[in-house]
């Protein structure tokens, strides 16, 4: 049981891909100019994570070590394939928009750091666990970074979530701030590196107190 | 025609800046820019392999995926493309120069899952670039790639001895850095 707490933990917290380990910072920072597709790449990534990491401990036995990594990333290309026909049968709009970052969720090194230090010693069961913490720990600062930059940016939240709930979403759409200019620096590039920056001092900062 | 290449090269490296402004190919430009020797020699491996990885999936794609119309197997078959070119430039350093092979041995492992490189073949392929095309392109991304990698770990050496309050130091510090950095590179918009 403990072991499991521990998983939950690490992936969340002490070792956050995203925060702590920085990887997978390439979708991190370039589809987080708003929650919507934030969410979206979000989801997709948590999959291939779990995915992968199911499917490397279930034949972690039978793969032989010299061959492992390009095994890995074999295993992790299929299953973003499988993400990529979904979502361009099912959220079509929302695929257009991520762009190339579906099918580089291949070369998210998170997922192959996973599968090469947690998944191929592991039971499937704790791999599943783990590839789920970690994904849900990359997701929730994916749509951090990307609430952040939507609301300074554009003065909105859920923003065109029509394209991952269809007509429902049209609903959830909130203007923050009525007749705001916009601040076009957060939707830039600097901004995603400036938001990064800040988040990240900011997890330093409550690591502090916590020591203190 | 000439005119068209040296416009890619000019868009790739300042314009669309692969790090600074697509956000390809960020995990080596955090991971090895602490020390400019190293950036440099990552620098160097990168360039060589992208361009290679690029012409070859250029060929991957015209000759074999879409004559068998295996489109949708593209994001499997540029993996394993690159997979293939990695390994084979670390056969062939390891076998001409022993002292190149000490140098960059370490990074061209890790150039297979440099974002950057799956990324230039895929835009290749939604660009429908043609074979030079894509070996501009892809030596262009490259270049840009290392142009930035060796600026940031020169500003990386000279934060090493500033004095950085304590919850920005390290990443924070450096992911703002690289935030200025990308203001800068917005000014090149107006180039191409």
């Amino acid at each position: 049981m403990e072991d499991y707490i521990k998983i939950v933990k690490n992936g969340l917290w002490t070792n956050n891909q995203a925060l702590v380990a920085l990887l997978g910072l390439c979708p991190l920072l370039a589809v987080t100019n708003n929650i919507v597709n934030a969410i979206g790449l979000g989801v997709a990534t948590t999959f291939v994570l779990v995915a992968s990491n199911v499917s490397v401990s279930i034949f972690r036995n039978q793969i032989s070590k010299e061959v492992r990594i390009p095994i890995f990333v074999l295993l992790i290309a299929s299953f973003v394939t499988i993400v990529e026909l979904v979502m361009q049968s099912y959220f079509y709009d929302l695929y257009l928009i991520l762009g190339i970052f579906v099918p580089l969720i291949v070369t998210n090194c998170a997922i192959l750091g996973r599968a090469e230090a947690f998944a191929s010693k592991n039971t499937w069961g704790k791999s599943a666990l783990d590839g789920l913490m970690m994904g849900i720990g990359f997701s929730v600062v994916l749509i951090i970074l990307g609430a952040v930059r939507e609301l300074i940016g554009s003065g909105t939240l859920f923003d065109q979530s029509a394209l991952l709930l269809g007509s429902l979403g049209d609903t959830l759409s909130i203007t923050v701030f009525d007749d705001y200019q916009g601040t076009l620096l957060a939707i830039l590039p600097p901004g995603a590196f400036i938001g990064l920056g800040l988040i990240v001092a900011v997890k330093n900062w409550f690591d502090q107190i916590k020591t203190i | 025609m000439l005119n068209e290449y040296v416009l890619i090269l000019v868009s790739t490296i300042l314009v669309n800046n692969f790090v600074l402004v697509k956000f390809l190919g960020l995990c080596p430009f955090m991971g090895v820019s602490k020390k400019i020797d190293t950036a440099i020699g990552m620098g160097f491996a990168t360039t060589f392999v992208l361009t290679l990885a690029s012409l070859s999936s250029y060929l991957i794609n015209a000759y074999i995926l879409i004559p068998f119309e295996l489109e949708y197997l593209r994001t499997i078959g540029f993996i394993v493309t690159i997979a293939g070119v990695v390994g084979f430039t670390e056969l062939v350093v390891n076998k001409t120069s022993p002292v190149l092979h000490q140098s960059l041995g370490v990074f061209l492992p890790l150039i297979t899952t440099n974002c950057a490189v799956l990324g230039v073949a895929l835009l290749n392929v939604g660009q429908d670039n043609g074979f030079l095309a894509s070996g501009v392109y892809g030596f262009g991304a490259a270049i840009g790639f290392s142009f930035v990698l060796v600026l940031f770990s020169a500003i990386r050496e000279r934060i090493d001895s500033a004095n950085v309050p304590t919850v920005f130091q390290g990443t924070p510090i450096a992911l703002i850095t690289a935030g200025l950095m990308s203001m800068a590179f917005m000014g090149f918009i107006g180039l191409a």
